[in-house]
């Protein structure tokens, strides 16, 4: 991506290469003969580019055959879609019941003292965005989060820290 | 000779070490030049001992847990390999109380095989209820559906039965099974533990679903929260269409069904049905009016079944042993087992499938062990985020849907999560509020915009601001909500609220929240 030519910058100052955008393109061809396609394209769009990028909207409605309000409909729905890059790593903290009863408020609020962000904020190094989410199905083991895609149960205040700084390390399989 | 040691790759084993754990006596086992096999089971449910360790001995399967990577070389010098003791065994696994006091019917192979294995499924009653299906009416099958008495597990337990017939008495050239699989509650994970534990079983449940109704296609609506149950179930399905257990001809019979896992995007409400099918249908997830039935117009506009995941993954027993078997356990109108997941809390958090009947007080004591912190339990919640709390004076009420009602409360799926004496229940009933108005789907002023006056209204009151207005205003609010809503996320959220309210009103209270530990 780092020599890609960068062909728009959107209203949110976001980069928006010629790749990303074949990208969203190529999932498109590829997934469009599906029943109901829309979703399954915006979960390999993210998967693929890290998020839903303001340009593809348009795109993907051309592609799909959907109004761009459809679309943006669609993407403004689901709590998981986002719109914005940022963080080299997701991290989804969970705040539901369970969680809660085992101290997740505590956890919670470490995380936010010690990323020094708020939900859906990205660290100023730019590894790390945190995101609430509810319920991981990791009940009987809270505090629990997700790192990428990856679960942890038992989370406290020092094991968070560890793991923030396991990510942040490549030699953990980290990306810095 | 290879010695064969079971480490889970359930989500909930991995999120406290357990590949690190396999990892270690795969190297552990190098060094002392000892053959070792390492087999990726479900879990048993014993969520407390994860990273469980099982070694297979000639006397049986011996549990070591919970098992770190430091434990490991320890355990080889004691002699785990051939079932010796340690501080971390605790004998043979199916011996362990909490286990071997279950009735584990759908969870019968959840933790024994490989749920990568088509054959172990196979050498373990798998396909059973699917053979016995294929030899039989479409309307036989229904039938014993029905008998069963098995109810929907998702929570508003309709007869499973009485949802296939109908769509079973509609003409219609393309019909659907959906599954259920968005498990969004709270302190609940029976769902995601058999779609990583035992793939098969859900796949067989929606083929057997599929002969019975006469639909073809087949789609399991899984939360994005669950990655490792999409690997596992995609793993699966295609061994299953390899082995055509799915496909165009399903064992030699001409019979075809299709199946296909779609990913949820991170929304409660996609769990209530009609949401779900819009959300299918990749549109926003909005509750649909009814009628017309999900089962008469669904996917498409297609009639569908739609079922939860472990109300599919009890049909193939219900086929395999007849619905005798199954409807003889149970109590009243609540026929067969229910996986009861035991969550927060709680010294013995874990999975206990038991036969509907069982109070809650030998869930939390006998099974639970009382509070991890070993505080008194002052609350529980049963049934989700929409559940009841329930104080201490509740607790001997009987696992039974019907009983659940008569309490107000509900038994949703299964799922109980316990707090200590350090609750602040009027913080929970806020947290009730909370949730609706960020999981709404918008549809209902009430539910959409009540919601968060209600969080004011709660601030209102713990602040002691005028209470006696604001509990009144906090009342008219939650009839507003109940009878205003056009489904269960607004027309049930008082349930928390009006719980927590009633049932504990000192800490709603200023002068008495000082009681309330920071
Ligand atoms: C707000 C809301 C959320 C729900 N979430 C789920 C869920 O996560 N999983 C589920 O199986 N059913 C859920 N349900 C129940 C479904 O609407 C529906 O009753 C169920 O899928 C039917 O399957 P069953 O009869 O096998 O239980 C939810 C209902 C509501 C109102
Ligand atoms: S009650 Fe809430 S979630 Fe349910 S349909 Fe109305 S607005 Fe949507
Ligand atoms: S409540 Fe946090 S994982 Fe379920």
């Amino acid at each position: 991506m780092t020599n890609a030519k960068i062909v728009n910058t959107n209203a949110l100052g976001q980069v928006v290469s010629r790749v990303q955008i074949d990208a969203v393109l190529g999932i498109c061809g590829e997934l469009k003969a599906i029943p109901a396609p829309l979703i399954p394209v915006l979960h390999a769009v993210q998967e693929k580019v890290g998020f839903v990028p303001r340009e593809a909207v348009p795109l993907i409605a051309r592609e799909l055959n959907l109004s761009i309000a459809e679309v943006h409909g669609v993407v403004s729905f689901y709590h998981y879609f986002r719109q914005d890059p940022g963080g080299r790593h997701i991290v989804h903290l969970c705040r539901a019941e369970a969680c809660q009863a085992v101290g997740a408020a505590e956890v919670e609020a470490h995380a936010k003292r010690t990323l020094g962000v708020d939900f859906h904020g990205t660290t100023r190094d730019g590894a790390i965005r945190l995101e609430p989410v509810y319920c991981l199905g990791n009940c009987a083991l809270g505090p629990s989060i997700m790192i990428d895609h990856e679960l942890h149960g038992r989370v406290s205040a020092q094991r968070f820290d560890e793991l923030m700084q396991d990510t942040r390390t490549p030699a953990a399989g980290g990306k810095p | 000779m290879k010695t064969r040691i079971y480490v889970p790759r359930d989500a909930a084993a991995r999120s406290v070490g357990a590949d690190a754990t396999a990892q270690a006596i795969l190297a552990e086992g190098r060094r002392r030049g000892i053959d070792v096999e390492v087999i990726r089971n479900g879990s048993r449910g014993l969520l407390w001992l994860e990273p469980l360790v099982e070694v297979v001995t000639p006397a049986g399967r011996v549990a070591y847990g919970p098992v770190q990577p430091a434990d490991v070389p320890g355990l080889f010098n004691q002699g785990f390999i051939s079932g010796a003791s340690h501080a971390l065994a605790h004998g043979p696994t199916e011996e362990i109380p909490y286990l071997k006091s279950q009735e584990r019917l759908t969870f019968a192979r959840v933790g024994v095989t490989d749920p990568r294995s088509l054959e172990d499924y196979l050498g373990h009653g798998g396909y059973r209820g699917l053979k016995a299906a294929l030899d039989m009416e479409p309307a036989a099958i229904v039938a014993a559906v029905t008998t069963s008495g098995l109810r929907g597990r998702g929570g508003a337990a309709f007869p499973a039965g009485i949802k296939w017939k109908t769509v079973l008495g509609v003409d219609s050239p393309q019909k659907y099974i959906v599954c259920n699989a968005d498990e969004g509650d709270s302190g609940t994970f029976s769902d995601r533990m058999v779609m990583e534990g035992d793939p098969f079983l859900l796949i067989e449940g929606m083929t057997i679903a599929g002969i019975a109704t006469g639909a073809t296609s087949g789609y399991i609506y899984l939360r994005w929260e669950y990655p490792d149950a999409k690997a596992a179930l995609n793993a699966a399905i295609a061994t299953a269409y390899e082995k055509h257990y799915l496909g165009e001809n399903i064992l030699g019979t001409g019979k075809r069904f299709d199946l296909e896992v779609r990913s949820g995007a991170g929304a409660y409400i996609c769990g209530e049905e009609t949401s779900l099918l819009e959300s299918l249908e990749s549109k926003r997830g909005q509750v649909r009016f009814k009628p017309p039935l999900p089962a008469i117009q669904g996917l498409f506009g297609k009639p569908t079944v739609i079922n939860n995941v472990i109300t599919l993954a009890s049909v193939p027993i219900i086929l395999d042993k007849g619905a005798e078997y199954y409807q003889h356990f149970g109590m009243g109108r609540s026929r067969g087992t229910l996986p009861i997941q035991l969550a927060g809390n709680i010294k013995h958090g874990g999975l206990i499938e038991k036969a509907f009947g069982i109070t809650l007080r030998e869930l939390l004591y006998d099974y639970g062990g009382g509070s991890l912190t070993g505080r008194p339990i002052r609350a529980v919640q049963v049934g989700g985020p929409l559940g009841a709390y329930l104080p201490e004076s509740q607790f001997d009420t009987c696992l039974d849907y019907e009983a659940f009602t008569a309490i107000k409360g509900m038994l949703g799926h299964g799922g109980i999560v316990v707090f200590d004496d350090t609750v602040d229940m009027a913080a929970q009933a806020r947290y009730a509020m909370e949730f609706c108005a960020v999981e709404s789907c918008g549809k209902c002023t009430p539910c959409r915009i009540g919601s968060t006056r209600g969080m004011e209204v709660i601030d209102r009151l713990i602040a002691g601001n005028n209470p006696a207005k604001q509990e009144k205003l906090l009342r008219d609010l939650c009839d507003t909500l109940t009878y205003g809503s056009l489904c269960a996320l607004g027309g049930l959220t008082p349930y928390p609220v009006l719980s927590a309210l009633n049932h504990f009103p000192e800490d709603f209270v200023t002068s008495v929240r000082a009681r309330v530990p920071a």
